[in-house]
């Protein structure tokens, strides 16, 4: 268990959220710092848009969000240098995505 | 008369074709199927033949020989489906009309949606093992290949039999090393997954093998282009893999006819969104989805088609007499993984359970190993071969539970 922004949050071995409910944009915030990325209102479309997906049920691809209309794969890249898919539901508060293999 | 009109008769088609014949009364019910090609390909068999383990003409046979006589079999190209009108257009423009509709178009790489991947080295140093023509032209270029960089590369994650491109890598190790020329091939798996593999039991005993037979993974590597001038591979974060022979697996896209009815998933790949445990299609109660063509998050393979035929034909049968869908699919996978060397390994998991070690039983053949790798297993993926013409195709019964099961299996 680790303690961010004075509540106590639960997050998984590899630094998912648990609780996709007890994410605020705070907590978006001091997880970035982490990874190096202070994060624009982009950041936040794009972490918005995760949200909503998960919630839907939607499994989630970096050539989904590719599609949103937000941003391009390149784009996405340059947000979240590194793995973006993973880096981005880190800090969107959703789980890992899931793959097939 | 009530029509049932199934499109696509490869794995999934032809077993739902042979379990719905078996099913309804014929004087009630007329059953059609169509597809583009007259031919059925095995394409598990597509794996073996860059190698020389099989020979073209093995994967191969006229597709009506696994329809049953009273199936109305018609080959032509699906142009259009209008669901709100329960209608399908065909290429020459005749009309089908039904009232329940199984899609089996199942999935196609797609080379032309990577920039350079389908440019002037495709077939002379770029191929890909997915296709009758791709896994045919690998086999000849193998055969006088000299060596340098071979370079696997998966261009998205979404691929059907996810599995083949790492046992492609193990084979292509132990065919270089039987020839006497390992030492001249340097081999890399490229892939925009994490790794060669993700579910962290079955990744800690395949990375091992990787390493054991020297085959470098890069992992996080989403291919944006190829270059063909300079023989690199270039990811959307610009970075480079140079290739002296590619062998691709490109983007698999459901058919076009799905994504020229606007039937697709919002990504764009054309994959239809499916009910993951009833396969009922999300937009049309009257339109089911099976196999490759399906968004459910499984495993795109013919084993997972098999499962998924168990599930379907109760919940059709039970769709046609005004019942609720009871039947659940559970992402059953059971996959053999060929390593090499005349060895194999077996993987058994569905939406919940990750593949995990331990014996898988086997009515009438004994216990097979879950992640060893022996010789037994190879035997048991060989033997998918007849197992598929013979028994999976045709929708006969085969001895392993519909719904994944724990048994044999060890969970620590
Ligand atoms: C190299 C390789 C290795 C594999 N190894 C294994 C393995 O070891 N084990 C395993 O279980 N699975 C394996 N698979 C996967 C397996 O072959 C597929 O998952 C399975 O065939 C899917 O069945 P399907 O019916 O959904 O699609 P398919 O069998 O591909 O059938 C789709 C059919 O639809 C037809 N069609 C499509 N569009 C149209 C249209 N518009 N009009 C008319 N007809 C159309 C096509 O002609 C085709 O006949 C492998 C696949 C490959 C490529």
């Amino acid at each position: 268990m680790e303690t961010l922004v004075n509540t106590a949050i639960e997050f998984t071995a590899e630094g998912y959220l648990k609780n996709m409910d007890q994410w605020t944009p705070e907590l978006a915030r001091e997880l970035a710092a982490k990874e190096g990325i202070t994060l624009t209102d982009k950041h936040f479309e794009v972490l918005n848009w995760l949200r909503e997906k998960q919630k839907e049920g939607v499994q989630l691809s970096m050539r989904k969000v590719g599609a949103s209309g937000i941003v391009d794969i390149k784009q996405l890249y340059a947000l979240f240098p590194g793995g973006p898919l993973k880096i981005s539901s880190k800090l969107a508060g959703i789980p890992k995505p899931a793959s097939c293999v | 008369m009530k029509k049932i009109l199934i499109l696509g008769a490869g794995t999934a088609g032809s077993m739902m074709a042979n379990k719905l014949y078996k099913a309804l009364n014929p004087e009630l019910w007329k059953i059609t199927i169509v597809d583009k090609d007259e031919n059925h390909y095995y394409q598990p068999g597509y794996l073996f033949i860059p190698f020389g383990v099989y020979q073209p003409e093995d994967v191969v046979k006229p597709k009506k020989d696994f329809l049953p006589k009273g199936v109305n079999f018609v080959i032509s190209e699906v142009a259009k489906i209008k669901p709100e009108n329960n209608q399908v257009i065909l290429r020459d423009g005749s009309l089908l009309q039904y009232d329940v509709l199984v899609v089996a178009t199942g999935t196609v790489p797609v080379p032309e949606e990577t920039e350079g991947l389908k440019g002037e080295l495709w077939y002379k140093d770029i191929f890909d093992f997915y296709t009758f023509e791709g896994t045919t032209a690998l086999a000849k270029k193998l055969e006088t290949w000299e060596g340098g960089n071979l370079v696997i590369n998966l261009a998205e994650t979404i691929i059907k039999c996810p599995v083949a491109p790492l046992e492609f890598a193990f084979l292509a190790d132990a065919y270089f090393e039987e020839k006497g020329m390992r030492d001249k091939v340097n081999i890399t798996y490229v892939t925009p997954n994490s790794g060669a593999f993700t579910k962290p039991k079955a990744t800690a005993m395949l990375n091992q093998l990787l390493e054991e037979k020297n085959i470098t993974v890069i992992p996080d590597f989403y291919l944006m282009q190829v270059d063909n001038a300079r023989k690199v591979l270039v990811s959307y974060d610009e970075k480079e893999v140079p290739f002296d022979l590619l062998v691709s697996v490109p983007v698999n896209k459901g058919d076009k006819a799905i994504i020229n009815s606007n039937l697709g998933d919002e990504d764009g790949l054309g994959f239809i969104p499916t009910d993951k445990y009833t396969l009922q299609s999300k937009q049309f109660e009257n339109m089911f989805i099976i196999g490759d063509a399906t968004n459910v998050p499984a495993s795109k393979a013919g084993s997972v088609a098999h499962f998924e035929a168990e599930i379907l034909i109760e919940n059709i049968l039970s769709y046609i007499n005004g019942q609720p869908l009871e039947a659940k699919f559970d992402g059953h996978a059971n996959c053999f993984i060929e390593t090499g060397h005349g060895k194999a390994t077996l993987i058994d998991f569905n939406y919940d359970t990750e593949p995990l070690p331990g014996k898988f039983p086997f009515a009438g053949v004994g216990p097979m190993g879950l992640l060893k790798v022996n010789r037994a297993n190879h035997m048991g993926k060989l033997a998918f071969k007849w197992v598929y013409w013979h028994m999976l195709i045709t929708g006969k019964h085969i001895p392993i539970s519909t719904h994944m099961s724990m048994a044999g299996k060890i969970t620590d």
